[in-house]
């Protein structure tokens, strides 16, 4: 009878200490960040990091615009949205309520493998065939443009759609639905004005989540934007290259002088990046529980 | 009681961790040998000079097997400050050591002495579809700084110049800069790429692309421009960037502090002498006589 108290408590604690673990380790990591990142701004006025329109780390004087960078992750992860959402949401409907369970056995682990590969690989890929691709089509000077990094973005985001929209769809009750089908309305119908409007609070997080997955990837958007440190236009800046935080991170963590303000300004990079990807998770929690489907 | 099955897992756990520990402190015994022999380097610096280096090690530490040396890129800034610190015992680097770099080194009593170990040349490339075959420097700046974005006005079709740089971590960003920019800004919406590989992909499927590499990577894909440097246009073969006539050739170094000693002394002596100089070429670079 002791032994399986102290066996409980032995597994509760060990439990406990791992997520101990994990919390030190997040809290240690923001206090170096924000720490590093703070220390631009004892030579470097805050104002212009904001508002600076240029991105010349190494030359004379020093330009740190963060604005360049940060539009230019908005519209890659914007574009991503746009071509990922729709798409994300109907492979979840099709999966979940349409798909013969055959199917959707072999189409849900598919749709998960995706997120195995490596996102050098979809670098590569988007590099070698995407590129070329949409720069014949379009017409335009290159093809390492923000869409083509939001087509590669919303490619690696869709299995974290597809696989939260699914279990939210299908974690619809049965019996409103039945309910929906026995008064008469058409499968269709039941999908569009029943299943997924309840189902949207799940929809919503997992949006949320593809977004913070998006805006957060380094490598592929690194290999295939062109990394142009230029204010994007909206549409127009779609079209031509545009370098987002993280690949400026990436790109010069190399070579930079540990204690430099470059140094500093990249660790101020990352604060942003952590505050953004933190608002949004909050977001996401936020939308999950204010919209929770209650019977 | 203790339950037979928690005995056996908390024994198999135990097993494991013995088994990490074990192979950690064999880890630790290997490496204790390497760096208590007296014959031990670290070369640190340009990535531009890292696969020479380590060619060069490989062989030099075949012939002499009680010898180790190690290479670590990161880039010629790196490279000088780790000697700077007293770090090192050998900084890479593909440019000049800066003045102010100098200043730092003799505050901290180090004496940089320069070793030129091989030559590296700066390839303009441009798509071969593309009718331009050669360039003045003046014509370059102004594609580079962005006063000319159209190819129809350095003599090609009209068609917009896409630029292409690498980052600004590169020896080769600085080097460039430098020399054909005159230490003015790059234009501001040049694609940047993370790579010289990523130059050569991106100059071989666009025919409007412009981007400069080191002679190592040039391929039938892309093809190099003539420069004009103010005397004449200049082919980038190989003749030319030995004899210097080639405007964008430049030398690679070695900086030690104070004249090499040891086995400093003795690798810098083996790349320099012939067999050192053969792998100079056999990884792409050029020798120094």
């Amino acid at each position: 009878m002791l032994n399986r108290y102290f066996k409980e408590k032995g597994i509760e604690s060990l439990l406990f200490a791992s997520g101990a673990v994990a919390v030190v380790a997040l809290f240690l990591l923001c206090i170096f960040l924000f720490r590093d990142g703070l220390l631009l701004f004892k030579e470097y006025p805050i104002s212009s990091f904001f508002t600076d329109t240029k991105w010349y780390p190494t030359s004379d004087p020093e330009h740190f615009g963060l604005l360049p960078l940060f539009l230019g992750s908005l519209i890659v992860t914007v574009g991503a949205i746009l071509f990922s959402v729709p798409l994300g949401i109907a492979t979840a409907i099709y999966i979940s309520e349409l798909a013969n369970p055959k199917i959707a056995g072999v189409l849900k682990p598919v749709t998960e493998i995706l997120a195995g590969i490596p996102s050098v690989v979809y670098g590569f890929f988007g590099l070698v065939i995407l590129v070329p691709f949409v720069q014949k089509t379009l017409q335009i000077p290159t093809g390492q443009t923000a869409l083509t990094g939001s087509i590669m973005l919303g490619i690696m985001a869709l299995p974290t759609i597809i696989s939260i929209s699914e279990d939210a769809i299908s974690s619809v009750p049965r019996a409103i639905k039945e309910g929906s089908l026995a008064l008469g309305s058409t499968k269709w119908q039941t999908i569009y004005k029943v299943t997924v409007p309840a189902a949207l609070s799940g929809i919503s997080a997992a949006v949320m989540l593809g977004i913070g997955r998006a805006i957060g990837e380094t490598m592929t958007v690194m290999m295939v934007t062109g990394n142009s440190a230029v204010i994007p236009g909206f549409p127009s800046g779609l079209f031509a290259p545009v370098r987002t935080m993280t690949a400026t991170i990436a790109l010069e963590m190399g070579e930079v002088p540990q204690g430099s303000d470059h140094f500093h300004a990249l660790f101020a990079i990352g604060s942003v990046l952590f505050i953004t990807t933190f608002i949004i998770n909050i977001i996401a929690n936020y939308i999950k529980r204010r919209y929770r489907f209650d019977l | 009681m203790i339950s037979g099955k928690l005995l056996k897992n908390i024994t198999i756990c135990s097993a494991v961790l013995l088994i990490i520990a074990t192979v950690f402190i064999g880890i630790g015994c290997v490496d204790k040998e390497g760096t208590t022999d007296s014959e031990a380097i670290i070369i640190k610096g340009s990535d531009t000079v890292l696969p020479l280096s380590q060619a060069e090690s490989e062989e030099f530490m075949y012939a002499n097997p009680d010898t180790s040396i190690t290479i670590i890129g990161g880039g010629s800034g790196v490279g000088i400050a780790a000697l700077i610190d007293g770090e090192i015992e050998v900084a890479m680097a593909s440019r000049n050591i800066k003045d102010s770099e100098m200043e730092n080194a003799q505050a901290n009593g180090i004496e940089p002495v320069e070793h030129v170990v091989a030559w590296d040349g700066i390839a303009v490339v441009v798509n071969p579809e593309n009718p331009v075959t050669e360039l003045t420097f003046d014509q370059l700046k102004s594609i580079y700084d962005g006063s000319i974005s159209n190819w129809a006005d350095v003599g090609g079709e009209d068609l917009i110049i896409t630029v292409i740089t690498r980052d600004s971590s590169s020896g080769t960003y600085g080097y460039f800069q430098e020399e054909v920019l005159l230490d003015e800004e790059y234009r501001q919406d040049a694609l940047v790429q993370p790579a010289t590989g990523a130059i050569v992909q991106e100059v071989a499927q666009n025919t409007g692309a412009i981007g400069y590499i080191g002679y190592a990577y040039l391929g039938e894909n892309i093809a190099a421009l003539a420069l004009d440097g103010g005397e004449g246009f200049v082919e980038a073969t190989p003749e030319n960037i030995i004899s210097g006539d080639y405007p964008l050739a430049r030398p690679l170094y070695y900086y030690t502090n104070g004249d090499p000693a040891g086995l400093a002394k003795e690798f810098i002596d083996y790349v320099l002498s012939p067999t050192g100089q053969d792998i100079v070429s056999d990884v792409g670079y050029f020798p120094v006589n």
